[in-house]
């Protein structure tokens, strides 16, 4: 298998094409022959990363990585910040308002979905300068 | 529509969605904005059912056809639909069997 990588941009707020950069990411993962459960794992915590972004942030960007081994995305955004990540992590936690929770997302199971579906999470974040969230997807199986 | 369908979930809630519902599952929902069709496609949901009269826009619309979800509706309520299609001999995705 060959491997790929790229970047696609994220505009905070911009419902409209919310979820475009995942369903992009898919597109490659199928093209690669990517066995479909985990192109289900990938997309979902991408998707769940790349929701954050819109709703929380000013913009951002998705990179991706894919080699024989593994899949790496890395979502990093210009947001305010996650003060207390370890609560950002329980189910059910979120600070997000009213008008997101009625398009159906905001209901705290973001970083919790990433966790259940990566290999390996990693989440870097600083009041007033943004998020990285970065996970990992086994290909080889583990040993 | 050709399509055997042995599994459902139903919630308005597409974090709910992308955590507990499972591949080629009926995704049952009140909610109608084109994140239920990325997430439907994202999930690997097969077919959606909009529930209580709701139509969904245009753009959720020509954003299902492009991913090849068919979209249907009822005017039932949500707890009346999920009754109707358990009836039918349609199950969840928790895999619990009653």
């Amino acid at each position: 298998m060959s491997s790929s990588e790229g970047v696609f941009f994220l505009t905070g707020k911009d419902f409209k094409n919310a979820g475009a950069a995942s369903s992009s990411l898919k597109g490659i993962l199928e093209d690669m022959g990517i066995p479909s459960s985990i192109i289900r794992r990938v997309s979902i915590a991408a998707f769940e990363a790349e929701m954050n972004t819109i709703i929380y942030s000013v913009a951002g960007m998705m990179s991706y990585s894919i080699t024989p081994e593994m899949i790496k995305i890395r979502v990093q955004d210009m947001g305010p910040g996650i003060p207390d990540i370890e609560l950002a992590m329980k189910e059910g936690y979120s600070t997000a308002p009213d008008y997101i929770r009625e398009m159906g997302f905001g209901s705290g199971m973001g970083l919790p979905n990433i966790k259940k579906n990566a290999d390996v999470l990693t989440v870097n974040s600083l009041a007033g300068e943004g998020t990285t969230v970065e996970f990992t997807i086994n290909l080889s199986p583990a040993e | 529509m050709g399509m055997e369908i042995e599994r459902a979930y139903c919630a308005d809630l597409m974090s709910d969605v992308l955590a507990f519902s499972i591949s080629n599952s009926l995704l049952i929902t009140g909610l109608t904005n084109t994140q239920v069709i990325r997430t439907a496609e994202v999930a690997t949901i097969k077919a959606i059912v909009f529930i209580q009269n709701k139509r969904p826009d245009i753009q959720t619309i020509s954003l299902a056809d492009e991913k090849k979800i068919p979209l249907l509706g009822t005017a039932l309520s949500m707890f009346d639909t999920c009754g109707l299609l358990f009836e039918k001999g349609l199950r969840s995705c928790s895999g619990l069997e009653f």
